[in-house]
């Protein structure tokens, strides 16, 4: 079908852009202007590239595509990529949103921008490399690769508490991931490979299954994050740039999300059937506590980063309750909370660069002023509610439709956080947008420059339309999410069945 | 091995031969034309290197035994001993610096290093425990002297006088272990001993331990490490990157050969012991570096880890262990190497500065620099997609299938400790307000750093032809 290895092109494309920007030279102002060019053409043609990828992609097969395998490390250990209808969303929503991210630094960055844009691309491949590759070895690599540019992104250009923040990123999600290190070797000499379509179809003992997504858990948990490992969080995302926030909340948090549609469901049947009350469990707590906590916060980012972690329990619960609905919402709900959520933090980067404050009380009756900005700031906080007619409300209402089926209590309790969501979003648009413009501070606000419209017009255009058509998303994951769930209660039922017979 | 089949050829030994021939030329050449053919009298120890590296390579393959099964030159010493002369040669490309200066110029130094590398590659090829007790005694002397080599300075003097002292009582210790050893069995060859070797034999466990200990003193393993930091600190900074790479080489080589083939019958035994001697190291390693502020200190620490991480692979005891221990020793030798280069180039106003505040600001002032300490630093800390990473990974997947989960978990998860304090030294050159110019860079330094930390950053592209080779090399030991 294609000649060319499509694939790793849209994955090291970044990477020979970040070469290209180490190269370029010049004097200070246009070395400047040629890293933010070259930054931006190199993330717009990998978009242009994965857009091919869609468009060769066959939907009704539930298998992996584009496959491309070469020899790498001895014995099993293979370099070898291909995406589903799981990964390619994900992967499309990494190469859609970097453009905005470079665009939303053009001039909020203006030391070191070479280095920065570098970091940006290069975490790019990381992270393409991380949803498409299908070799545990390979993944664990763009895994944990990632760690080195955001460390980097949040320190070097963070905000006052950078160190600190970028030293608890950077060691939680670390200590999570060697453990499931040690998982991958066990799974290593269990199945004589770490190629992951051939440990999909190896049995797995039952005493190893449960060690193993255990290991899986510690790594995706965090990076999820869930709670109670969810602190590095809100730290991550009130001290790294705007964009920083914006991949973060878009795009590293979908890992743990994939991580365990990718692994602990297919490979460990058993042991997520197991586990799943304590899935449950936990993302009804951080459904329910941390939209509580987010009614808290006085920092936007906080309150944002808060309800991050919120969604992403609808995200957990849907893809544990093993049922259709609740996996198809799951990948969903990421997709609509990488673009919500991104577009939320650029909304914050809108202000923030104009007061150089993320204070929630320093703002108030921008709408005055900013009567463009405030309006795209409520198509995002009715999103990030689950406003009908938004995108985020497919994701939670299907994710909530298939836990319903599996645990009521679950989804009873979930239930509350979509009132909560309302709570904290509409309080803290009220106390931002809305109300008498007071403040002197803000009396020179100027709306939305070209520059901003054009990083947050496409998100509003998007959310309305996977909104009140979500087929598009949907219909590309169907078949492999259906293969999926066939597989996990083939093999749930096939245990039931023996216990019964004993 | 019988006197007919063995034999007494010199073939295997011709790199050898040529490397103990050159150094005596040398000195020779050293000794008549006095201290100012210093810096010819190391570049050509340079070549010599180079040479015995090729004639190692051209030696045919296969396994060759030779004075009477004394000498082993098989793939796995034929790889050590390459390591082991490219350690060499890169730290005497590394101190020309050292020996230009007026004060310091020592043709012995050179001479010295050829001579302990010359201790080394016997040590590699020993297949009995008198071999051994010579490699190891001809590398360790010749250590001693260098470390002390800049005579006019208290701390080096201090340095290489501890090294001396805690060195000889460790060689009392393996030589004591040794006659045990020999006593208890009756024969001193590794493989007579494998076959003498049981569980029962209580003596001989007692020789076991105390051979052990004298190998984790040379290899800086806790709780025989305690000489390590006041080394790497008082000894000049080239001598420092000698010590932490070609002997560490040596060293993990002799122990593997004969924990693996004088022991095999018997792995239980000794694997208790390096179990909580890498368990010991990897948690040293990982804590007591935090509290550094000098980044001689901190490496020997980190060293004293990496040794733990190595010997996770060897306590497996399995084929995949040594392996392990090789693809380890090979990332690590390239890791120092890197590391102790961009140390050697920190100078401001000709001086050379070892406090890690005086990294602050780095990338703003030397960013290619900066950047490629970084880089090895991660690595060192084990992130992919660096060469580090791939060291952990060959260890822990042999420990993991030997089933030992315990020794696993803890090994990474002190991991991640260390890691903590690689993190500080990224976030002193990135985050931190520049502390100043760095003097321009010496070419060979430049040389050996590009080398080193481009092996590091592109590994995961050529680590394929590296895995198979080490492989060989392990299998050849079983």
């Amino acid at each position: 079908m294609t000649t060319w290895p499509i694939l790793s092109v849209t994955t090291f494309l970044p990477l020979v852009g970040a070469l290209i920007v180490y190269l370029s030279r010049g004097d200070d102002e246009a070395a400047k202007r040629n890293s933010r060019w070259i930054a931006l053409w190199t993330t717009l043609i990998t978009f242009a590239v994965s857009v091919i990828l869609v468009m060769r992609f066959d939907p009704s097969n539930p298998d992996f595509q584009f496959v491309e395998k070469a020899n790498w490390l001895a014995t099993g250990i293979t370099y070898h990529m291909g995406v589903d209808g799981i990964s390619l969303p994900l992967v499309i929503l990494t190469t859609a949103v970097m453009p905005f991210c470079i665009i939303a630094s053009w001039k909020a960055i203006t030391n070191r921008v070479r280095e920065y844009m570098m970091a940006f691309l290069i975490l790019e491949t990381l992270m393409i490399g991380t949803f498409s590759a299908l070799d545990l070895v390979l993944f664990y690599l763009f895994f944990e690769g990632g760690l080195i540019p955001m460390f980097l992104i949040i320190g070097v250009w963070g905000g006052p508490r950078r160190v600190y923040a970028s030293f608890k990123f950077f060691l939680y999600t670390l200590l999570g991931s060697v453990l499931m290190l040690l998982a991958i070797m066990a799974l290593y000499w269990n199945g004589g490979t770490t190629d992951i379509p051939t440990l999909m179809h190896t049995a797995v003992p039952r005493n190893l299954q449960t060690w193993a997504w255990l290991a899986f858990f510690a790594s995706f948990a965090v990076k999820m994050p869930m709670w109670p490992v969810h602190t590095w969080l809100p730290d991550a995302h009130v001290e790294a740039p705007t964009a920083g926030s914006v991949v973060l909340a878009a795009i590293l948090l979908k890992m743990g999300g994939y991580g365990f549609l990718r692994f602990s469901l297919p490979m460990f049947p058993l042991a997520s059937h197991d586990f799943a009350p304590l899935i449950f469990t936990l993302s009804a707590i951080a459904i329910i506590y941390t939209s509580l906590v987010a009614l808290m916060q006085e920092d936007m980012k906080k309150l944002i980063a808060y309800s991050s972690v919120a969604h992403m329990g609808f995200v957990t619960m849907g893809i544990f309750a093993g049922t259709m609905q609740g996996v198809a919402g799951g990948v969903f709900q990421m997709i609509s909370h990488g673009i919500v959520s991104g577009a939320l933090f650029l909304c914050v980067g809108v202000v923030y660069d104009r007061l150089h404050t993320r204070e929630i009380a320093a703002y108030g009756g921008l709408v005055n002023r900013m009567p463009l900005y405030a309006m795209t700031f409520m198509v995002f906080t009715m999103a990030n509610v689950g406003l009908p007619g938004t995108s985020g409300f497919v994701g939670e209402f299907m994710t909530l439709l298939g836990t319903f089926k599996v645990s009521i209590p679950t989804a009873f309790f979930a239930t509350f956080g979509v009132i909560l969501s309302a709570a904290y979003a509409l309080w803290l648009y009220r106390k931002v947008v809305f109300g008498a413009l007071v403040k002197p501070s803000l009396a020179s606000m100027k709306d939305l420059t070209f520059r901003e419209c054009l990083t947050l017009f496409p998100m509003i255009a998007l959310t309305i339309l996977f909104g009140v058509y979500p087929k598009p998303v949907l219909d590309m994951s169907a078949a492999s999410v259906q293969q999926l769930v066939n597989n996990y209660n083939t093999a749930v039922t096939a245990v039931k069945a023996a216990a019964l017979l004993h | 091995m019988s006197f007919e089949t063995a034999g007494y050829q010199l073939a295997p030994v011709l790199p050898e031969i040529v490397l103990a021939i050159g150094a005596m030329a040398l000195l020779m050449l050293g000794a008549y034309r006095g201290q100012g053919t210093t810096s010819a009298v190391t570049s050509l120890a340079v070549v010599l290197l180079v040479v015995v590296g090729v004639l190692e390579y051209m030696l045919p393959a296969g396994k060759q035994v030779t004075f009477g099964g004394s000498f082993i030159v098989d793939d796995f010493a034929r790889f050590m001993k390459i390591l082991a002369l490219i350690g060499s040669a890169v730290t005497l490309v590394l101190s020309t610096e050292f020996l230009s200066d007026p004060s310091r110029r020592i043709f012995e130094y050179a001479i010295l290093v050829l001579l302990s590398t010359l201790g080394m590659m016997v040590l590699i090829s020993a297949g009995d425990l008198i071999s051994l007790y010579l490699g190891l005694e001809l590398m360790s002397l010749a250590l001693y002297v260098v470390a002390a080599s800049n005579r006019d300075n208290a701390k080096s003097t201090e340095a290489g006088l501890k090294y001396f002292v805690l060195g000889a009582l460790s060689s009392g210790m393996l030589l004591y272990g040794a006659s045990l050893i020999y006593g208890f069995t009756g024969t001193v060859s590794f493989t007579g001993i494998a076959a003498a070797a049981t569980v029962s034999n209580v003596g001989l466990l007692f020789g076991l331990v105390f051979l052990l200990v004298g190998l984790c003193f040379k290899v800086s393993a806790v709780p025989f490490h305690m000489w390590t930091p006041d080394v790497y600190e008082g000894a000049p900074t080239p001598v420092t990157a000698f010590f932490a790479s070609a002997p560490k080489v040596a060293a993990l080589a002799v122990f593997t050969r004969v924990t693996l083939t004088a022991f095999p019958g018997i792995v239980s035994q000794w694997q208790q012991i390096l179990v909580f001697v890498s368990i010991a190291s990897m948690a040293l390693g990982s804590f007591a570096a935090i509290g550094q502020t000098n980044i001689k200190r901190l490496m020997a620490y980190s060293s004293i880890g990496h040794m733990g991480f190595a010997l996770v692979g060897l306590a497996s005891g399995t084929v995949e262990g040594a392996q392990g221990v090789l693809m380890y020793i090979v990332i690590y030798v390239a890791m120092t190497l890197g590391s102790f280069s961009i140390i050697l180039a920190m100078r401001r106003n000709g001086q050379a500065v070892e406090q890690i505040s005086d990294f602050a600001g780095l990338s703003r002032t030397n960013p290619l620099l900066a950047f490629m300490f970084a880089m090895l630093l991660f690595s060192l800390a084990g992130i992919p997609p660096l060469a580090g990473f791939f060291a952990k990974w060959y260890v822990f997947v042999a420990a993991i299938k030997a089933n030992l989960f315990t020794l696993a978990v803890v090994g990474v998860l002190t991991s991640v400790v260390g890691c903590y304090y690689y993190l500080s030294i990224v976030k002193t050159m990135y985050f931190d307000e520049p502390a100043g110019q760095v003097d321009p860079v010496r070419i060979e330094v430049r040389t050996v750093l590009a080398v080193a930390g481009l092996f590091n950053i592109l590994f995961a592209l050529f680590a394929g032809p590296v895995v198979s080779v080490a492989s060989a090399a392990a299998k050849s030991l079983f």
